[in-house]
């Protein structure tokens, strides 16, 4: 929505936005007026697959970048991963390799620098309920400018690094199934290395800064919408943290491996996706565990409790005290999310150094080919968490099957589940207030949902509140729009 | 160089008239070529700050779904209370840009124009096409006034 401000006019442009989609919250109660069951809804489907299907694969990797706004670089390397496969190219070329790995902790590094200081930081600095002119960037940017600069800086360096691998900053065509269509030139690599110091300045300060907040409220952030459940993501075939390429690994709420070293093009032997007839947005959980206790987390907070450690130093120092500093249990605070995206970040930006450094990003070896094959699975950990584009190609380059498991999608029920702890807690009586509105947006936003990504809906994320009781009447609702 | 005139439009290609942004940046890039800056993105964002800097005049350009087929408006920097979406407004990216880019904001318009159809897939509609003639005919002779603009 576009909402300019004028000291002489004003003109009003209807949402338009169209990147997030919206949300509708039902909160169920029994005879008692506990809250039994919160249900996020997704109210409109856009078919995401049969948009693909039945376009010639090669387009593939382009297309899908137009599914979303927020992360379009990680559905493009999906997308490449699986074709590549289908292609005869799996394993592509180091350059390739190396090209696709600083686009995508570029992408990385961007999306959490924007989620930490335009989504997250209001939140955490200024309260829950505090009004909604000050839980915003422009707040921040007003009273702590620093860091909003911070913020921006992060930004655009991670937006140089997928324009400089992908061609452009947004809709780039950087990555092909078989490969890369360009590599990084030592003048590019220079270029970026010159910033890396005051990214990674910046990275730490962000850690840090997550921690102190983090910690002086421990006691009331990890109550807040605390809800157990699986954990799931991406690790290298060494027990790393890995957000390029590796294995599936997951594990139970306590903290056992339930599976590991799984190839992701098996992906369908160990997960299932459940369907409601309340939503658009599908259940995804493990089959060993069934429906009703197989649901899991993805994203930061699981990445970085299903891995044996960080490679890169100075993540892996932050991810050990994040870890003793719990005990060694898995946490399961949705708004611990905010500090495993933190060290994240940083751990992209000493990836991002690495493969500045290595001679294979600008080689000459760009595009593989061998054996045509039907099918391609391409498993990639997103920013929001894992994402499975998976294809079947016919003879004459048309997909004919095309099924996607996107973030936001494996995260939906323990979303739900935090919903609904959230509303125990606040719910008073029958009537949504706006104190319950506040708080349960800073639970959804903890996970960094893309709804549109997820459910194929077209809209902003205003945020629609019910509340009904046993028999399903409608006890009391509250609307609040993005713009508070 | 950054050229004086910056064409900043946003919005998706695949979801009908919301493409109508892209559509028209493409068209300028058509018609100017190197003389106006042209950036497409899917929203505004903060980082958009650090395309502002040295520019005489920026049109933000998006589509709207009510209103006249074509409005453009001044844009000053605002302090609203945009949250729980990624996206920026106009206003409040030029607040924001006031306090973290220590450069002096130039002379920003909103360029909005109406769409009709929105699906995924669809193309632009025949409404959308029309006004989208309209806009690149209200910003040429906006811009035609902008005598001072050295590389036009």
């Amino acid at each position: 929505m576009t909402t300019p401000a004028s000291k002489t006019r004003r003109i009003a442009i209807d949402p338009l936005t169209r990147v997030e989609g919206h949300g509708k919250v039902t909160l169920l109660l029994d005879e008692h007026a506990h809250v039994t069951q919160a249900r996020l809804h997704v109210v409109e489907f856009r078919g995401f697959e049969r948009f693909i299907e039945g376009r010639p694969y090669w387009e593939v990797p382009v297309m899908v970048q137009r599914l979303c706004g927020i992360c379009p670089v990680s559905h493009h390397l999906a997308a490449s991963k699986a074709l590549d496969a289908v292609v005869g190219a799996a394993p592509v070329s180091p350059t390739a390799d190396r090209v696709r790995r600083l686009m995508h902790y570029g992408q990385v590094l961007q999306s959490h620098a924007l989620h930490f200081f335009h989504l997250a930081s209001p939140d955490l600095l200024f309260g829950f309920d505090a009004a909604p002119e000050r839980r915003s960037i422009a707040a921040l940017a007003a009273e702590l400018p620093e860091v909003a600069r911070q913020g921006v800086l992060l930004r655009r360096f991670g937006q140089e690094c997928i324009r400089l691998t992908a061609g452009k900053r947004v809709h780039g065509t950087g990555s092909v199934p078989g490969g890369v269509n360009k590599a990084v030139t030592p003048a590019e690599r220079a270029a970026l290395k010159a910033d890396l110091p005051q990214v990674l300045a910046f990275a730490r300060e962000g850690v840090a800064r997550i921690a102190e907040l983090y910690g002086a409220r421990r006691a009331e952030l990890e109550a807040f919408g605390t809800a157990p459940s699986g954990l799931l993501s991406l690790v290298g075939r060494d027990g790393r943290l890995e957000l390029y390429d590796g294995v599936l690994r997951a594990r139970d709420a306590h903290g056992a491996v339930l599976l590991d070293g799984v190839d992701p093009a098996r992906y369908r032997e160990h997960i299932a996706e459940g369907v409601k007839s309340w939503s658009y947005m599908k259940f995804p959980y493990l089959v060993s565990r069934g429906p009703d206790s197989g649901s899991y987390k993805v994203g930061p907070l699981a990445r970085l409790q299903n891995c044996d450690f960080i490679h890169t130093p100075l993540a892996e120092a932050e991810r050990a005290a994040f870890v003793a500093e719990h005990g060694g249990r898995p946490v399961h605070a949705p708004l611990a999310y905010h500090h495993a995206r933190l060290i994240e970040l940083l751990h992209a930006a000493e990836v991002i150094g690495e493969l500045l450094d290595d001679p294979d990003l600008s080689g000459d070896d760009l595009l593989r080919k061998g054996p045509r094959a039907t099918e391609g699975v391409g498993v990639i950990e997103a920013p929001r968490g894992t994402l499975i584009h998976h294809y079947r190609v016919s003879p004459d380059d048309l997909v004919t099957h095309c099924n996607l498991i996107v973030s936001t999608t494996h995260n939906n029920q323990p979303m739900n589940d935090a919903i609904r702890e959230v509303a125990r807690t606040h719910l008073d009586g029958h009537e949504p207030t706006e104190g319950l509105l506040n708080h349960l947006e800073v639970a959804i936003r903890a996970f960094d949902p893309c709804l549109s990504c997820a459910s194929h809906a077209l809209g902003q994320m205003p945020l629609h509140v019910e509340v009904r009781g046993p028999g399903g009447a409608l006890l009391g609702s509250r609307t609040k729009e993005s713009r508070g | 160089m950054s050229a004086p005139v910056l064409v900043l439009a946003w919005g998706n290609p695949s979801r009908g008239d919301d493409g109508l942004g892209p559509a028209f940046a493409a068209e300028v890039e058509r018609r100017f070529g190197a003389d106006i800056d042209v950036l497409v993105d899917y929203q505004l964002a903060p980082e958009h700050v650090l395309d502002l800097g040295g520019r005489r005049r920026v049109y933000f350009v998006d589509a709207s779904t009510t209103g006249a087929p074509v409005q453009l408006a001044p844009v000053f920097a605002a302090r609203d209370a945009t949250f729980t979406s990624h996206a920026l407004s106009p206003g409040a990216l030029l607040y924001i840009a006031a306090l973290v880019s220590p450069t002096t904001l130039p002379d920003c318009r909103l360029l909005a124009i109406r769409g009709e159809r929105f699906g995924l897939g669809e193309p632009l509609s025949a409404v959308g096409r029309a006004n989208l003639r309209r806009a690149l005919g209200r910003f040429e002779a906006d811009l035609g006034a902008l005598t001072t603009c050295a590389r036009l």
